[in-house]
C-alpha cells in the first residue's frame, strides 16, 4: 500500500477550504516504528492543523495509541519525522521536551488519576510542579477547570468515589490545567455509560473549541466521533487505510470504512486470525 | 531419542544461558536505576515534604509491629538466656547477653525483616500498581520526572526509617528482658544493668549494629523502589513483584548480616 487515500479513493488529504499558513499543531510524515522486530507503524503521514479535532480510529491493537506516544515522544519512530509546533520531537533533549510536554495534555484510557490524592490535588498536581502561584491562586484555577467539565461539587473527593464517567472527566480538567494548545485522548469513550459518552464528547468539542486547543482523539467509537471530530485518519495493520472529513466519511464506500462504519464483524478485517485451514488442521491431529 | 535428549539438553543450556544473562543485565539495570535515583535525589529533598511523609508511612506505621516484636524477642532472650546462664551460675551475666544479641544481631536483622515484609512490600506494590494503571505515565507526560517525585523520596523515605526502627527495635528488646529477667525472674536489678553498662561497648557493639541496620535500610528500600518500578504492568506481574521484593530483602539482609558480622566481629575484638 503507498500514499494514504481519502475515502474517495483520491489524492491525499488536507481539510477542504482551508489553507493553513501556520505551522501545523502535530505532523507525522512518513513515520514507521517497530518494536524490536514486529513492525507496528509503517509510512505514517498525518497532519492535525490547529484549533481541529483529529480522530485516529482502527481495531485494538492496530497501533493507534503508538501514534500518540510518538507525538508525545515517549517512543522515536524508527524512521521518519514527528513534529509538534514544528519542534521534531525525537530530536528533543529531555529538558526541551519536558518543556514541550508542558504545553500538551494527555487523557489516557482510563483517567490515570493519582489514587493517594483527592480530585482537587489531581488537578492542582501539574500547577504545583510547574508554578510557583500562590494558594489562593491555584485553587481558583482548580475550581474554574473543575467547573469546566461540571465537577466542581466533587473537588473533596477522592478517585476511588468516582465513577467511571467523572474519573474521565477529572482527567480531563487535569489534562486543561495548564492550558495546554495540544490534547490527546487515548480511548475516551471505552468503557463509558451512554451518558456519560455523550458528556466527554461533547465537553472534548467545547473545550476545544472554548479554549483554542488542538485535540487527537484515538478511539475505536465511530459513533461518537462522527459527532464530534472534524476530520477523521482509519489506521489499519499500521498503516494509514483511509481518511476524511465526517461527510466523506458516511458516504465513503471503501469496504474498510464501511466494516468499520457499520461494525461487520467479517470485510477487509477478517472475522478469523490467521490459521491453517480449518481442514488441514482438524484431520492433522491424528499421528 | 539420542537427538531428542540433545534436544533437552540444549533446551536447559538455552535456559541456564538465558537465566544468567538475564539476572545479570538486571542488576546491571538495577546499578543504573540507583544511579538514577541518586541523581534526582537533590531534586526531591528541595520539597522535603515528600520524602516526610514516606518517612511517616514506611517508618511511623511500621512502628507497631516493630515494637511488639522486639518487645517478645527480648523477653524469649530473657527467658532462654536465664536457663543456660543459670547452669554456669553466671545469671546477673543476662543483661550483657539480651543487650549485645539486641544491639548487634537481632535488632538490625529483625527489624530489617519486618521492615522489608511491612514496608517493602508496600512500597513495591503502590509504585506497581501506580505503573498499572498509568499513574506513572501520565506523570511523564505532565512533565514530571517519576523518579524524582515517586521513587526518590520512597527510596530514601525506607533508608532513614530503616535504622531508627532498628534501634528502637533493640531498645524496646531491652525493655522486654528486663521485664522478664527481672521483675518476672527476680535477677538483681542493679547486677543486670550494671553488667550491661560494662559489658556493652558503644564502639564496635552499638556502631556496628547502627551501621548494619543503615545497609540493611539501603538494600531493602533499593529492592522495593526497583521491584515495583521495573513490574509488569499487570494484576499478576503486581503480586510476583511484592513478592520478590520480600523474598530477595530476606535473602540480602540474611547474607548481607554475615558478610559485615565476618569483617566486623572478627575473633580478637570481642
Amino acid at each position: 500500500m503507498g500514499a494514504p487515500v481519502n475515502v474517495h479513493g483520491g489524492a491525499a488529504a488536507t481539510i477542504a477550504g482551508r489553507s493553513e499558513p501556520e505551522t501545523p499543531a502535530v505532523e507525522l510524515v512518513d513515520v514507521s516504528f517497530a518494536y524490536d522486530v514486529r513492525p507496528v507503524l509503517e509510512g505514517i503521514t498525518m497532519t492535525i492543523p490547529r484549533g481541529k479535532i483529529v480522530a485516529i480510529m482502527g481495531g485494538s491493537g492496530c497501533g493507534k495509541t503508538t501514534i500518540l506516544r510518538l507525538i508525545g515522544g515517549a517512543l522515536k519512530p524508527r524512521s521518519g519525522a514527528v513534529r509538534v509546533a514544528g519542534q521534531s520531537v525525537p530530536d528533543l533533549g529531555a529538558e526541551a521536551l519536558y518543556h514541550l510536554r508542558r504545553r500538551c495534555g494527555m487523557l489516557f484510557q482510563f483517567g490515570a488519576l493519582f489514587t493517594d490524592m483527592s480530585v482537587f490535588e489531581n488537578i492542582a498536581f501539574p500547577l504545583r510542579e510547574h508554578t510557583d502561584l500562590p494558594e489562593e491562586l491555584i485553587r481558583d484555577l482548580v475550581l474554574m477547570k473543575l467547573h469546566a467539565v461540571g465537577l466542581r461539587g466533587a473537588a473533596q473527593l477522592m478517585p476511588s468515589e468516582l465513577s467511571g464517567g467523572m474519573a474521565r472527566r477529572v482527567a480531563l480538567a487535569r489534562a486543561i490545567a495548564l492550558d495546554p494548545m495540544l490534547v490527546m485522548y487515548d480511548e475516551p469513550f471505552a468503557g463509558l455509560d451512554p451518558i456519560s459518552l455523550g458528556v466527554i464528547g461533547q465537553l472534548i468539542r467545547r473545550l476545544n473549541d472554548a479554549l483554542g486547543i488542538t485535540s487527537v482523539v484515538v478511539t475505536h467509537d465511530v459513533y461518537e466521533s462522527l459527532k464530534i471530530v472534524d476530520y477523521l485518519y482509519f489506521v489499519s495493520d499500521g498503516r494509514i487505510v483511509a481518511s476524511g472529513t465526517v461527510a466523506d466519511v458516511r458516504e465513503s464506500m471503501l469496504p474498510f470504512v464501511r466494516q468499520f462504519v457499520d461494525g461487520q464483524p467479517d470485510g477487509p478485517v477478517p472475522f478469523h486470525y490467521p490459521a491453517a485451514p480449518y481442514r488441514e488442521e482438524l484431520f492433522a491431529r491424528v499421528g | 531419542m539420542s537427538a531428542e535428549l540433545a534436544h533437552g539438553l540444549a533446551y536447559w543450556l538455552r535456559r541456564l544461558g538465558g537465566g544468567v544473562t538475564g539476572g545479570i543485565s538486571r542488576l546491571g539495570f538495577a546499578a543504573r536505576f540507583l544511579l538514577a535515583v541518586l541523581w534526582y535525589s537533590p531534586q526531591a529533598f528541595r520539597r522535603i515534604h515528600l520524602t516526610l511523609r514516606e518517612i511517616y508511612f514506611a517508618g511511623v506505621l511500621s512502628l507497631v509491629i516493630v515494637l511488639m516484636s522486639g518487645m517478645f524477642v527480648g523477653m524469649v532472650l530473657s527467658l532462654q538466656g536465664y536457663e543456660t546462664l543459670k547452669r554456669y551460675g553466671s545469671d546477673e551475666q543476662l543483661g550483657i547477653l539480651v543487650a549485645l544479641a539486641l544491639v548487634r544481631e537481632l535488632g538490625p536483622v529483625i527489624a530489617g525483616l519486618l521492615f522489608a515484609s511491612r514496608a517493602g512490600s508496600a512500597i513495591t506494590a503502590e509504585i506497581g500498581l501506580m505503573k498499572t494503571t498509568e499513574q506513572l505515565a501520565a506523570m511523564e507526560m505532565m512533565a514530571v520526572n517519576p523518579l524524582a517525585r515517586v521513587v526518590a523520596p520512597r527510596f530514601w523515605g525506607g533508608v532513614v526509617s530503616m535504622p531508627l526502627l532498628a534501634a528502637l527495635f533493640s531498645a524496646f528488646g531491652i525493655f522486654g528482658g528486663y521485664l522478664v529477667g527481672v521483675r518476672l525472674i527476680g535477677i538483681d536489678e542493679g547486677a543486670f544493668w550494671g553488667q550491661m553498662q560494662a559489658g556493652v561497648d558503644f564502639w564496635p557493639d552499638v556502631t556496628n549494629g547502627i551501621i548494619k541496620s543503615v545497609v540493611f535500610g539501603f538494600a531493602v528500600s533499593l529492592i522495593a523502589v526497583f521491584e515495583g518500578y521495573d513490574s509488569k504492568p499487570t494484576a499478576e506481574g503486581v503480586s510476583t513483584a511484592t513478592t520478590r521484593t520480600v523474598v530477595i530483602s530476606s535473602l540480602a539482609i540474611l547474607a548481607l548480616d554475615f558478610v559485615m558480622t565476618a569483617f566486623m566481629f572478627r575473633g580478637g575484638n570481642v
